[in-house]
């Protein structure tokens, strides 16, 4: 499962470094579809319970992504959520958090 | 009579266009105009925080909503229920005026010109847009239930769709219920405003009366062949905390009401109850579907899923519960936030001349409370496809809760705290 997830991490990162939008909007648009719950730029409200994704490492969000989906990681929402992304997509969205202070 | 002043807009425009390029704008947006917004909900909100958040202040947006503060519709339930209560579910607009600049003005729109881009309101006479965006929400078909076709007798059968003084004059009729009474809701046949939120409002009415009124009973009265939305979570949830309490009728469409005597007009039955809570059939809301775009069946707006623009009429953007759905798409606050940001990208785009995002993607989430405590869920991710020019739900992906849980009656609230800070904070 592990070789597997990290395989999957592999690729996402992969898809996410060759990936060339041709809008530059698009991995702020496509991380806006989590701020309802995870904050405006990934910036949840405080006390909330839950996480910011601002700042984090574009690494460690695929990783928690490709846990989600393989189902390592145990999640109430966000495994049936992130398997509605493309890697590509996914790569967007980590690189649009990681950039966010 | 409040004039809107196209020059101060231009002037203020071109500031804050100066400040942006001092701040070193990184996307280069070029986007610049007035836009309108028409609805300050789930979808009203975020299309103006975003719009100016976006383009860096670039682009002048205007709110019109008719009442002086955002109150929610999720959440609301638990209001009815008795277990929160309406400073809960109610924020100020404050902060879309003062942090992000939207011009936020109290008002009715009675009508809009697309050939000459203006809309009228009742009090502020005629404004310009260079686009315009509807969020009106959902109005009642008052006409489909004869008897509730007065403004007295919808102030004694409530709906309490639409979170507001009819929350708490629900409330007030559950409270003042004898231990022993009946509670019906009436559910209008699909597609209506939020598909699983009735059948939460039945739990939280029940595990009101379970604790305070024990010999009473919720009647649901479904106009549809079955459970909408999170069937088997729901089931479990009446028989193993309700049994008894609660009792679900298919096939049960209100045709009408005798609001003298509480009684609820079914095609071949009548249905009395102590407090009546009757949720009429609803369309697109009268701005947006009396003012000549195109409409599906006659109530939704029809749209196109890459800008949220209406097929027939450029320039004027429809979002949220006005809107005819996408294959498995609810209507939903959730559903109309995403459509906000759908909407904002693209006018964004069109305002600056250039190519509009061809593949836009939008999700939802939706919790409900089966008690004060045990929340379940339906999520769904839905993207665009070029094939139908739909934005279709993604197979494999989205589902529901496994059971019911407290874990998840927390995560509710947190969603709740954060939309609502993506919508007006």
């Amino acid at each position: 499962m592990k070789v597997f997830t990290s395989t999957f991490v592999a690729a996402l990162l992969l898809a996410a470094g060759t990936a060339h939008a041709a809008d530059p909007n698009l991995g702020r648009n496509l991380a806006a579809t989590c701020a309802n719950c995870h904050g405006t730029n990934g910036k949840a409200v405080k006390g909330s319970g839950i996480d910011s994704l601002a700042g984090e490492s574009k690494e460690k969000l695929l990783q928690k992504l490709a846990d989600f989906r393989s189902g390592d990681k145990p999640a109430s929402i966000m495994h049936q959520i992130a398997k509605g992304y493309t890697n590509e997509q996914l790569g967007l969205i980590a690189e649009y958090f990681a950039a966010q202070k | 009579m409040f004039q809107m002043k196209r020059r101060d807009f231009l002037k203020v425009g071109a500031a804050a266009g100066a400040m942006a390029s001092m701040y070193g704008c990184a996307v280069g947006n070029k986007a610049g105009g007035h836009v309108v917004v028409v609805g300050g909900g789930f979808g009203g909100a975020t299309v103006a925080k975003y719009l100016r958040m976006w383009s860096e202040g670039a682009v002048q947006v205007t709110l019109i909503e008719r009442n002086p503060t955002f109150i929610s519709c999720p959440i609301s339930n638990l209001v009815i229920g008795g277990v929160k209560d309406m400073a809960d579910i109610t924020i100020s607009y404050e902060n879309l005026k003062n942090h992000w600049g939207v011009r936020v003005i109290q008002d009715e729109v009675t009508g809009l010109d697309a050939v000459k881009h203006t809309i009228k309101l009742a009090k502020g006479g005629d404004m310009s847009y260079d686009r315009l965006v509807l969020s009106p929400g959902v109005d009642f078909m008052f006409d489909q239930v004869p008897g509730l076709n007065n403004a007295d007798a919808q102030s004694k059968v409530l709906h309490a769709w639409k979170a507001g003084p009819q929350t708490v004059a629900l409330r007030q009729q559950l409270e003042a219920m004898k231990d022993g009474g009946v509670y019906a809701i009436s559910i209008p046949k699909a597609p209506y405003r939020c598909p699983p939120g009735p059948y939460e409002r039945a739990c939280l009415v029940a595990n009101y009366l379970k604790k305070h009124k024990p010999k009473s009973k919720v009647v649901i009265l479904d106009a549809n062949e079955d459970v909408q939305s999170k069937k088997p979570l729901f089931t479990k949830a009446w028989n193993d905390l309700y049994k008894g309490l609660i009792e679900y009728r298919n096939n049960s469409e209100v045709k009408d009401v005798e609001v003298a005597s509480n009684t609820a007009i079914l095609e071949f039955d009548k249905f009395k109850a102590d407090v009546l809570n009757v949720i009429p059939p609803h369309q697109a809301g009268s701005i947006a579907a009396k003012s000549g775009l195109k409409l599906v069946n006659n109530r939704w707006v029809d749209i196109n899923w890459q800008s949220m623009e209406s097929t027939n009429t450029p320039g004027i953007h429809v979002l949220g519960d006005a809107v005819f759905p996408a294959p498995t798409m609810p209507k939903s606050g959730h559903m109309a936030n995403q459509h906000g940001k759908l909407a904002a990208a693209a006018i964004l785009n069109l305002l600056a001349g250039q190519e509009i995002n061809p593949t836009p993607v939008v999700m939802n989430t939706c919790y409900s409370f089966v008690d004060e405590k045990n929340v379940i869920h339906v999520a769904s991710v839905h993207q665009y496809d070029e094939k139908t020019k739909l934005v279709q739900p993604v197979k494999g992906a989205g589902g529901v809760s496994v059971a019911r849980n407290e874990l998840e009656g927390k995560v509710a609230m947190a969603w709740a705290k954060n939309i609502w800070a993506d919508m007006l904070a």
